[in-house]
């Protein structure tokens, strides 16, 4: 009897693992099939036409990286500095377990309501408009966690001994810091970067809020756009294309696994 | 560069979190307040009525909308989750392992408009065959929701079961206990308030997903009668109106983005106590 309730069980748990993982199959097999066919040279580099439907998706691709880009590039640095000020420079206290709140409340911000804040502070306060900038500086908020979590582990991660010996060949604390804190952990902040960078490209709500929707191809950082997450979620919801939307579907996974494949073996290599 | 301003700095850049978590509230609830103060908490929180156009703000289906479809995803995906970080720690070998944790973690890695539209595709036609109606309801939108949830569950759970120490078990098996009987009296109980605290974080991201249950909730402000039944939620209602939304209609949206902000800092808030309470 004992033996055949853990039998039993034993299968069940089987089951829930397979199941988590069928699931994954299931919709990437599912989009994939769908999708493939769609997917050309004309389609990623081509214009859309008519109903905005046909044709290819190539500004909204544009715009998926820009804005993806405007956000890394202001949240790199920051996210960064933040670790190293938590890592090598703060001594506990209340300063620092108010950063550590701030962080964690910015990571538990549902998505939509950064959309409202993009579009109440860049898009109407600062009268940036849809643009680009809005929508990257949106996602940099979003991101800002991310970043500096991955960062403070990374360098948390780097030995005791090669601060020690830096400071014993008589660098300055700034010395270390920049000659061999951060190049140690570099790959690790590396990985960092690119997972944030994969959930930047990959949201929705909060671009379509601040970035805009309109099929243009972005140039100027003013220039309003509409990323691949939001031409999908219209072209899902209108039920203008379904193929166009498969399409651009499949090279959104695509993108967004592409960066987290890159993430996972830069870290197995770390290690 | 002389050290202190350096430190400064840095600081300066640590900060950005704390100012930007402020910088949220006082946006959000700058244009979301004044509606407290013209329509009154009754009006809002207590009324079903919502028409924006005759300048009805009832919330209620909205609070009421989230609640069921964060607690369905939760019955149907909290227990897939840690089955699946039982199965992870305490049965897999090796191999089977390599193979189903990464699988999971990618589900963790897919934008939620593709679980939308995964929702659309495939999951609508579903529930409509099974439920009747026109698929986008309440059981598609726990669907979507129990799957997008369940690597954040899993692998906080998994974390708080594999910090069990092996002499438990070993003691447990030594006694004369099957496999499971060790999972269930002894591994479970101990890592439970890790497992409590995934599935907080859980509740947290399904009460915050906007994009797939927007598109496959049907979008109807009234509380749900079936299963199959389409309802609407705080984070899909605002999103789908913002697009148009002006005035005092816009003001009660951004009223509804202070409500999910002062739920998402309760959360927060729980699990940071309870892990610092556990912690120590």
């Amino acid at each position: 009897m004992r033996k055949g309730i853990d039998v039993f069980m034993t299968l069940l748990l089987y089951t829930a693992a397979l199941s988590s993982c069928l699931v994954l199959f299931v919709i990437l097999g599912f989009i994939f099939t769908k999708g493939v066919g769609q997917v050309s040279p004309a389609f990623i580099l081509g214009f859309p036409r008519g109903l905005n439907a046909e044709g290819g998706i190539f500004p909204t691709i544009v715009a998926s990286f820009y804005a993806t880009a405007v956000a890394m590039t202001v949240v790199t640095p920051i996210g960064i500095g933040a670790a190293i000020y938590l890592s090598e420079y703060a001594t506990g206290g209340r300063i620092v377990r108010l950063i550590r709140f701030g962080a964690d409340t910015l990571a538990s911000v549902p998505s939509i309501v950064f959309g409202l804040f993009g579009l109440a502070l860049f898009v109407n306060f600062l009268h940036l408009g849809w643009s680009m900038l809005s929508g990257g500086l949106t996602l940099a908020v979003m991101a800002l966690p991310i970043i500096m979590r991955t960062a403070e582990e990374a360098i948390l991660a780097v030995p005791r001994s090669y601060r020690e010996a830096s400071f014993a060949l008589g660098a300055t604390k700034w010395q270390t810091i920049r000659r061999a804190v951060i190049p140690a952990a570099a790959p690790r902040i590396l990985t960092g970067i690119i997972l944030g960078t994969g959930r930047a490209f990959g949201e929705t709500a909060v671009v379509l809020f601040t970035a805009g929707v309109s099929i243009n191809l972005p140039v100027l950082l003013t220039d309003p756009g509409r990323t691949m997450t939001s031409h999908l979620y219209i072209l899902a919801t209108e039920g203008i294309s379904l193929p166009t939307a498969y399409g651009t579907a499949l090279l959104l996974i695509a993108i967004v696994l592409a960066f987290n494949y890159l993430a996972r073996k830069l870290a197995t290599k770390v290690r | 560069m002389s050290a202190r301003i350096l430190r400064k700095v840095f600081l300066f850049c640590a900060l950005t979190a704390v100012v930007s978590v402020v910088l949220i509230f006082i946006f959000v609830a700058v244009k979301g307040a004044p509606i407290f103060a013209t329509a009154g908490f009754t009006r809002l929180f207590f009324s079903m009525n919502w028409d924006p156009l005759k300048g009805n703000f009832g919330m209620l289906p909205f609070i009421v909308g989230s609640f069921i479809v964060t607690l369905g995803a939760l019955v149907l995906g909290a227990p897939l989750a840690i089955g699946t970080a039982i199965f992870l720690s305490e049965i897999a070998h090796d191999r089977i392992k390599r193979f189903i944790r990464p699988s999971v973690e990618l589900l963790a890695g897919i934008p939620s408009v593709i679980y939308g539209f995964f929702g659309i595709i495939l999951l609508v036609p579903l529930s409509r065959m099974l439920f009747g109606g026109s698929g986008f309801g309440l059981a598609t939108a726990w669907i979507v929701l129990a799957i997008m949830i369940l690597p954040t569950i899993a692998a906080i759970s998994e974390d708080a079961i594999s910090a069990v120490p092996p002499v438990y078990r070993m003691g447990s098996l030594a006694l004369g206990a099957t496999r499971w009987q060790t999972i269930k009296r002894v591994v479970i109980p101990t890592a439970m308030p890790g497992i409590v605290n995934a599935v907080v974080l859980g509740m947290g991201r399904a009460i915050g997903e906007t994009m797939a249950v927007l598109m496959v909730l049907g979008n109807a402000p009234s509380v749900p009668k079936s299963v199959a039944s389409p309802a609407s939620t705080l984070t899909s209602a605002i999103a789908l109106d913002m697009s148009y939304a002006s005035g005092v209609h816009q003001t009660a949206l951004f009223a509804m983005g202070l409500i999910l902000l002062a739920v998402s800092m309760v959360l927060i808030t729980v699990v940071r106590v309870w892990s610092g309470r556990v912690g120590r």
